[in-house]
């Protein structure tokens, strides 16, 4: 699975601002309640973790259940006082951990 | 079928074993204990003050599968006093988990967007706990026409 997260935030933002920030991660999220046609149910395979941090730091994180939808999507809010780097992690069920970063410039 | 609150449903239940509630959805009455039970295991058993938790959801969700999900919590996000964690729980899933928020004070503000699958027609409900171990909580009925879990 080499599915690209998408990324939408500012590049530049003013000391001290609230920023927001849009994720979302191409995956099926299969709930693991669905039958195949065989009457076989189909084995559970989500996201189950997203994690943001700037700077090293944590800035927001969520566990996620089978009840989120298909390609996760989450927006949040980050206070920036300095220009970084914000990484962002998402942990697939089988251990896969796909990542992306989006620097930011704070005056 | 008349709706019963969790209360009144677990009080009919304790005071009188042998009545039997005719047309009950037994299913839909464990879901709800379920929930009730993630939300004692989050705030410890402690009680939620149903204040400064709003959430956005559409009224009617034409298709279960994906519901946008609103969520912000009105208290200060200082270094020393913040919204740490926010669960949500879906009262009439097959599994009521939903989510765990963490926050940070580095989050600004303590709102969330996401969506969410439901498959059926319930409450989801929404505890917040701050660094402080004060718990707040709301919840908002959504009706489903299309469920989205099944396959």
């Amino acid at each position: 699975m080499a599915e690209k997260p998408r990324l939408k935030l500012p590049k530049e933002a003013k000391k001290g601002d609230v920023i927001e920030i849009k994720t979302l991660m191409p995956h099926i999220m299969e709930s693991g309640q669905r039958k195949d046609k065989d009457g076989k149910t189909i084995p559970r395979k989500i996201i189950n973790k997203f994690t943001a941090e700037f700077n090293g730091k944590p800035v927001f994180s969520a566990n996620l259940d089978p009840a989120i939808a298909a390609n996760p999507y989450l927006q949040f809010s980050a206070k920036v006082e300095e220009s970084g780097t914000f990484k962002f992690t998402w942990t697939d069920d089988d251990g896969t951990v796909i990542s992306a970063e989006e620097k930011i410039t704070v005056s | 079928m008349r709706q019963l609150s969790r209360r009144a449903a677990l009080a009919l239940g304790a005071g009188s074993a042998a009545l039997t509630i005719v047309g009950w959805d037994e299913g839909a009455l464990a879901a709800a204990k379920e929930a009730a039970d993630e939300i004692a295991k989050f705030t410890g058993g402690k009680t939620a003050a149903k204040e400064k938790v709003s959430i956005e959801l559409p009224e009617i969700a034409e298709n279960g599968n994906t519901v946008p999900l609103a969520l912000s919590i009105d208290a200060p996000m200082t270094a020393d006093n913040y919204v740490s964690e926010v669960l949500v729980v879906a009262e009439g899933n097959p599994n009521p988990g939903v989510a765990t928020f963490h926050f940070s004070p580095m989050s600004g503000k303590a709102e969330a967007s996401t969506r969410i699958r439901l498959a059926t027609t319930q409450n989801i409900v929404v505890v917040a706990k701050t660094s402080k171990g004060e718990f707040f909580s709301g919840q908002k009925l959504v009706k489903v026409t299309i469920g989205g879990c099944g396959g």
